[in-house]
C-alpha cells in the first residue's frame, strides 16, 4: 500500500496546483443533558472540524485525482480528537470500465434506519453513532458498465480499524474500547485482503443490487472474556457475507428491503430492514414536502448484545421546506418490539446565505434492558449545533 | 362517370384537409412544426448561472452544469451536476423523462457518496427553492399538454402566435399556460401560467436567443416572475455545446458519482 501510495504521489505531484480546492470547516457544541454513569466525561463538547477537498482532472475528464483529508480537534476525548484521509485516489474512465486506485468511499444499500449492505468502509464511531461517517478505505476498484448493469470488483488491502470513543468520551461503553489492542482471526491482522463484488442495475421502476464480501468483518466483536485493563478488545474475524437490497420506486412511493447473510467461524446469521417512504409534495398549498418513513429492522441473532435491532421499527418522518435556504428536518423513533426501549433521532439543516449551513442533531435513548447495547449510553441524551462555512 | 366517382372519392379523402382547421388542430400544429424544428441536435452541455430574487430584492446564486441527450421517440436524458452554493457542491441529478410515465431520477449525495432513486412525481415543487418548478425545467415532449390556438398576438414587436396548453401529466401545478410563439422562428417568447385555483401564478420571459448549428435556437436568459409572491428567478446560460459525442453510456447512474 505504501508503495502504491509513493507512486501516486511522485507520479501526480506535478499536477497538484492545477486543481481545486473546496470542502468545508465547522464547529460544534455537544450538550448532555446528564451526568455521564462513568465519572470522567463531562456534560460540554465543543469540537472543529476541517475538511478540505483537493479535485483535479485531466486527459479530458478521463483520468481525476481527489484529495480529501479529515481533521477533528475534541475539547474532551483524545479518541474524538483525529485525522483521516477519507480520499486520496486517482480515477481512470474508459467506456465501459472504470478503475479505482487508492482511498475512497463506497456506498451500496437504500434504507433509512441502518446500513446493512454497506460493508466497504470502517465506521467512523466517534464521528457519529448513526454509521453514515465512513474511514477512508484503500482499495483497487474496477467497474463493467453492460446493458445487464454494472459489475464492481473490489480489492481491499488493508483493513480499517472501527474508531470508538475514549475515558473521557461520552456514548461509549464501560469500560471503554481498548483500540491499541484489537485481535483479528487472521494471522495476516490488518493486512488481511479482503475482496468483494457487486452486480447493480436499474430496470423500469426498479433499483437493485446482489453483492458479496469476503474478508475481515467491519464489525468488532466483543465479550466480557476479552478484556484489557484499558477495556474491551475489539475481535475481528473473518467473514463471507451476502448482500440484496432492492427499491422499488413507484409514485410518491419507495418500498426497500435490504437483506444480508452473513458466515464466519463463530455463527452465521441473517438480519433485514425492509419498509417504505411516502412522500406528501406541497402539503398545505405551500412548497413543504412531508415525507413518511417506516421501516422494520430484523436480526435473529438471539444474543442482543451484538446488535440492538433484532425486532425493531422505525417510524420517521422528513420535511423538507424547499425553500432559498434548503431547509430540512428529519425525525426517527426506532422502537424495540420486545420492550420499552427507544432512541429519538433528530437532524435539521439550513443554509445561511451562500456559504455558511447551521445543523442541530438530538439524540435521545430509552433503554432500561442491560442485553441491549444501548444500555451503555442510556444516559447521553445529547443535542448538537453546529455551523459549517463551505469554501 | 368513372372519373366522376374518383374526383369524389379524393374529394373525400381531402376533404378534413380543406375544411377549417379547429383551433386545437391549428395549436397543434404550431406545436409540432416548434418541435421538429428543434430536432436532431444530438447532445448538448452547458452551464446555468441562476439568480434568486426576493420581494425585498435579496439575491442569492446557484451554478449548475447539465448535459442532455436526445432521445428518439422518448423523452430526452438530462445530468446536472451544482457547482454552487457550495454546500451542495457535487451533487448531481440524473433524469430519464418520458413523455406520460413518470420519469426516472436519481440523486446523488457527495456527503455519503450516496446514489438514491428518487420519486419524480414532485413535478410542482420548487427547484432548489427557486420560482421554477420541476416541470417548468423539465424536457419538452407533446404528448405532455393538449393545445388550443388562442390568437395572433404582436409582442415586443414580433408576430407571435398564442397558444393553451394544458398538462396531460399527473401532478402538475398548473391547470393551463399560454404560449407566446413567434412566427418567424418558433421560439416560445413567454409563458404565463396558471396556478389550480386558475389564477395567474408566475410569467416566463425567454431572451438573448442565439442559433446553434444554423438551425437550434437557445434562450440565454430566461426570467420567471412570481405573480402573486413578488420573487423572481432569472438563468443566465452560457457555454452552449452541440453534438459533443455524448452517448448513453455517460447518462447512467453510475456516471453521478464521479461528477465534480
Amino acid at each position: 500500500m505504501k508503495i502504491t501510495i509513493a507512486v501516486l504521489l511522485l507520479s501526480l505531484s506535478g499536477r497538484l496546483f492545477a486543481g481545486e480546492w473546496s470542502g468545508y470547516s465547522a464547529v460544534d457544541y455537544r450538550y448532555f443533558f446528564h451526568q455521564s454513569p462513568y465519572e470522567e466525561p463531562g456534560q460540554h463538547d465543543p469540537a472543529a472540524v476541517l475538511a478540505p477537498e483537493y479535485y483535479h482532472a485531466w486527459d479530458n475528464d478521463n483520468q481525476s485525482l481527489i484529495i480529501a483529508p479529515f481533521f477533528r480537534v475534541d475539547s474532551q476525548d483524545s479518541e474524538r480528537t483525529h485525522v483521516d484521509l477519507r480520499e486520496f485516489s486517482w480515477l481512470k474512465v474508459a467506456d465501459e470500465w472504470e478503475l479505482k486506485l487508492g482511498i475512497s468511499k463506497v456506498y451500496w444499500g437504500v434504507t433509512e434506519s441502518q446500513h446493512l449492505v454497506d460493508i466497504i468502509n470502517q465506521t467512523d464511531q466517534v464521528e457519529n453513532i448513526d454509521g453514515e461517517d465512513k474511514l477512508g478505505q484503500p482499495m483497487i476498484n474496477l467497474s463493467f458498465f453492460k446493458d445487464w448493469g454494472a459489475l464492481d470488483l473490489f480489492i481491499l488491502p488493508y483493513f480499517r480499524e472501527r474508531t470508538f470513543p475514549g475515558v473521557d468520551g461520552r456514548l461509549r461503553s464501560n469500560p471503554p474500547v481498548d483500540t491499541d489492542s484489537a485481535v483479528y482471526e487472521s494471522g495476516a491482522g490488518q493486512k488481511h485482503i479482503d475482496a468483494a463484488i457487486r452486480w447493480s442495475h436499474s430496470l423500469g421502476d426498479w433499483d437493485l443490487g446482489l453483492s458479496h464480501f469476503y474478508g475481515t468483518s467491519r464489525d468488532p466483536r466483543f465479550s466480557a472474556d476479552l478484556i484489557s485493563k484499558d477495556g474491551f478488545i475489539p475481535f475481528y474475524e473473518i467473514i463471507n457475507q451476502t448482500g440484496l437490497d432492492v427499491q422499488m420506486t413507484h409514485d410518491s412511493w419507495l418500498w426497500k428491503l435490504e437483506v444480508i447473510r452473513r458466515d464466519s467461524k463463530q455463527d452465521t446469521f441473517t438480519a433485514s430492514t425492509g419498509g417504505f417512504e411516502y412522500t406528501f409534495y406541497g402539503v398545505f398549498s405551500s412548497d413543504t414536502d412531508i415525507g413518511v418513513i417506516a421501516e422494520y429492522l430484523f436480526d435473529d441473532r438471539t444474543n442482543g448484545l451484538i446488535s440492538p435491532f433484532e425486532n425493531d421499527l422505525m417510524m420517521g418522518s422528513r420535511l423538507t421546506l424547499n425553500d432559498e435556504q434548503s431547509s430540512e428536518l428529519l425525525l426517527g423513533i426506532v422502537q424495540d418490539l420486545d420492550s420499552s426501549d427507544a432512541s429519538w433521532n433528530l437532524e435539521a439543516s439550513r443554509r445561511i446565505g451562500d456559504r455558511w449551513k447551521l445543523s442541530l442533531e438530538a439524540r435521545f435513548f430509552k433503554v432500561g434492558k442491560p442485553q441491549n447495547p444501548l444500555y451503555f449510553v442510556r444516559d447521553d441524551d445529547y443535542i448538537q449545533l453546529e455551523l459549517a462555512r463551505y469554501f | 362517370m368513372r372519373n366522376g366517382l374518383i374526383t369524389l372519392a379524393l374529394l373525400l379523402i381531402f376533404l378534413p384537409l380543406v375544411q377549417a382547421e379547429t383551433a386545437e388542430e391549428k395549436g397543434l400544429a404550431i406545436i409540432t412544426e416548434a418541435d421538429n424544428r428543434d430536432r436532431g441536435w444530438q447532445d448538448s452541455s452547458a452551464d446555468m448561472l441562476m439568480t434568486l430574487r426576493n420581494k425585498q430584492g435579496k439575491e442569492s446564486i446557484r451554478e449548475i452544469r447539465a448535459i442532455n441527450l436526445e432521445v428518439v421517440g422518448d423523452g430526452d436524458k438530462g445530468l446536472t451536476v451544482f457547482d454552487k452554493p457550495r454546500d451542495v457542491k457535487g451533487t448531481a441529478f440524473l433524469t430519464y423523462s418520458h413523455a406520460l410515465d413518470p420519469d426516472e431520477q436519481w440523486i446523488f449525495l457527495p456527503a455519503l457518496k450516496r446514489v438514491k432513486r428518487i420519486s419524480s412525481s414532485n413535478k410542482s415543487g420548487p427547484f432548489m427553492g427557486s420560482e421554477f418548478a420541476y416541470e417548468d425545467i423539465s424536457s419538452f415532449e407533446i404528448p405532455k399538454y393538449s393545445y388550443l390556438y388562442l390568437r395572433d398576438e404582436v409582442l415586443d414587436g414580433q408576430d407571435c402566435f398564442v397558444l393553451e396548453t394544458r398538462p396531460q401529466y399527473k401532478h402538475s401545478g398548473y391547470t393551463k399556460s399560454h404560449l407566446w410563439i413567434d412566427k418567424s422562428e418558433y421560439r416560445v417568447q413567454r409563458i404565463d401560467f396558471y396556478d389550480r385555483k386558475d389564477s395567474l401564478l408566475k410569467i416566463q420571459r425567454f431572451a438573448d436567443y442565439q442559433q446553434y448549428l444554423n438551425q437550434y435556437w437557445r434562450a440565454h436568459t430566461m426570467t420567471m416572475e412570481n405573480q402573486q409572491n413578488g420573487k423572481s428567478t432569472t438563468l443566465k446560460w452560457t457555454n452552449f455545446k452541440f453534438r459533443t459525442g455524448l452517448t448513453d453510456k455517460d447518462f447512467q447512474k453510475n456516471d453521478l458519482k464521479r461528477q465534480r
